[in-house]
């Protein structure tokens, strides 16, 4: 792949002018086939041949947010890939989900990681959250074309803004909506089940561990009614992936607190497979 | 044979550009790159907290300079454009200091040449490596020249006195404050010729590619932990 460049040699002009400190929207003036959302395709409906995820879900809880994803990915009936990492640092102190395309979806990612960083080191600072939130707006805007055929990308973020000292979730649509979702919330093909389960789970004074279980439920549950996500593979010892952001900043939770948390889940669910009863009042 | 009026020879007209460009570079103040043990470390005088002459390009990579600000402050934006683009396009281990360095020559270089007037600057590339050998510094001039340094590099105000003064007191091993020590020693002497001064942490800008951080190893030396430094480093080693 060759570089734009003068005939003169060195940088093009365009690298030497002060102007935007957003990474995509200086590809788009330089390279813009390098973007996610910018390649025209056949008109056919493509979402049958590439791989689909799944469920995520995020609750907030005082100190910060929690986020897990499902491990699965599915192409049709076709269990594509058992192990697929669907949350992400976005930066230091974010995260972010993703349902969806699995290519595109991680492509996007990649690129939002990138123009946040880029940002940084352009401006010396760090965007607000809000501002972050707002630039996966942007980008979920423009693979609007893409996501019309079929290859929709459906992201959930979530961080902790250093402001207002809380952890904070947004969701979005197709078209890049936005809308701050306060307490939990769940993206993909599984994610009205898990919503369900969140509802009767969630309470607003749980400390992490609590917060980190009532999401494994809720991805259980989803997994329960849900073909294309994946429930935890115990003999593979294939477990949701789950992530934290509080006040120092992101973490993935390690392997072994997961299956921790994972088999006490399922130990329990052997009492009672539908998971813990809510009391009616 | 007579010579049309207003002639002047390329000679000295590239030799009138450089001796404009040293001396852009020759007025500001300067700028000190050691390597130690632990990685590089970047010491430069600065009047102001907000405007750097140390910054950021990619994971290993930092970038340092002298001369007029917003001729670098262009510099530095395309080499960041530059670094994320190739990394975005092929892979974060595939943005060299090197390559950065030939981008950064050549346009430097372009400039010298072709614009109406040459870049007043003078700059550092620095990539630290998984090793001390694997370390690269490279230095580039007005005109693009590029000179590969090993173990420091000085720019900017009176940079050979500054020089002198580094190489006689530089070892290889240095630890982070003695290395400090000597950066903050080297940028008082440049005083046209008076008296050392000794400067404080209010007047340094302070910054080190760290080998052992995990990804994005360049890090700002700030107060308090700078002030740690420097007085831990004064208790060590006696300043001549």
């Amino acid at each position: 792949m060759s570089l734009p460049g003068d005939a003169r040699g060195g940088l093009p002009r365009a690298f030497l002018t002060p102007g935007t400190s957003s990474f995509s929207d200086f590809l788009g003036q330089q390279a813009p086939d390098l973007l996610p959302g910018r390649r025209s395709l056949p008109g056919s409906e493509l979402s049958e041949r590439a791989p689909h995820g799944t469920t995520v879900v995020a609750t907030t809880y005082p100190e910060g947010v929690v986020m897990a994803g499902d491990r699965r990915s599915t192409m049709g009936n076709i269990i594509a890939q058992r192990d697929v990492e669907k949350v992400f640092p976005a930066d230091e102190y974010s995260c972010i989900g993703i349902a969806g395309v699995a290519g595109v979806a991680v492509e996007l990612v990649r690129l939002f990681q990138l123009e946040l960083e880029h940002y940084e080191k352009i401006e010396g600072m760090v965007l607000s959250l809000d501002g972050k939130a707002n630039r996966l707006s942007h980008m979920i805007r423009g693979n609007l074309a893409m996501a019309m055929q079929g290859l929709a990308v459906l992201p959930l973020f979530a961080g902790f803004d250093l402001e207002q000292g809380r952890g904070r979730i947004f969701s979005y649509d197709v078209t890049g909506g936005r809308s701050e979702e306060h307490t939990y919330y769940s993206v993909g093909s599984g994610s009205l089940f898990a919503r369900g389960a969140l509802k009767k789970l969630y309470r607003d004074d749980h400390n992490q561990a609590q917060a980190t279980t009532v999401c494994i439920e809720s991805l259980y549950d989803a997994a329960d009614d849900d073909s294309a996500t994946g429930g935890p593979d115990l003999s593979r010892r294939i477990f949701p992936m789950v992530a934290l952001v509080d006040v120092h900043g992101y973490r993935r939770l390690a392997e072994d607190d997961v299956a921790e948390v994972v088999e006490s889940v399922v130990a329990a669910r052997q009492e009672r497979p539908d998971g813990p009863q809510a009391p009616l009042n | 044979m007579s010579m049309p009026y207003g002639y002047v020879s390329p000679e000295q007209l590239m030799k009138d550009r450089a001796d404009y460009a040293r001396k852009g570079i020759a007025r500001g103040r300067s700028v000190v790159v050691i390597q130690y043990p632990g990685g590089i470390l970047f010491v430069a005088e600065t009047p102001s907290r907000s405007l750097h002459k140390i910054s950021e390009i990619y994971d290993r990579i930092a970038f340092a300079a002298v001369g007029k600000y917003n001729e670098f402050e262009n510099l530095r934006v395309a080499g960041v454009r530059l670094a994320d683009l190739r990394g975005y396009s092929f892979d974060r281990a595939d943005v060299t200091g090197r390559g950065l360095a030939n981008v950064y020559a050549q346009t430097l270089g372009t400039i010298f040449t072709q614009e109406p007037k040459p870049y007043e600057v003078e700059i550092v590339v620095a990539e630290v490596g998984r090793t001390v050998a694997d370390d690269e510094i490279y230095r580039l001039t007005y005109d693009g020249s590029v000179a590969q340094e090993t173990g420091f590099a000085v720019m900017g105000g009176s940079a050979e006195q500054i020089h002198r003064y580094v190489a006689d007191h530089y070892t290889a091993e240095m630890s982070l404050p003695a290395a400090l020590r000597l950066a903050v020693d080297a940028v008082g002497r440049d005083n046209g010729g008076g008296e050392p001064r000794q400067l404080t942490a209010e007047s340094l800008e302070v910054a080190i590619l760290d080998r052992d951080r995990p990804r994005r190893r360049f890090r700002r030396v700030t107060t308090p932990e700078l002030d740690d430094l420097l007085a831990a480093s004064s208790d060590a080693a006696p300043s001549t």
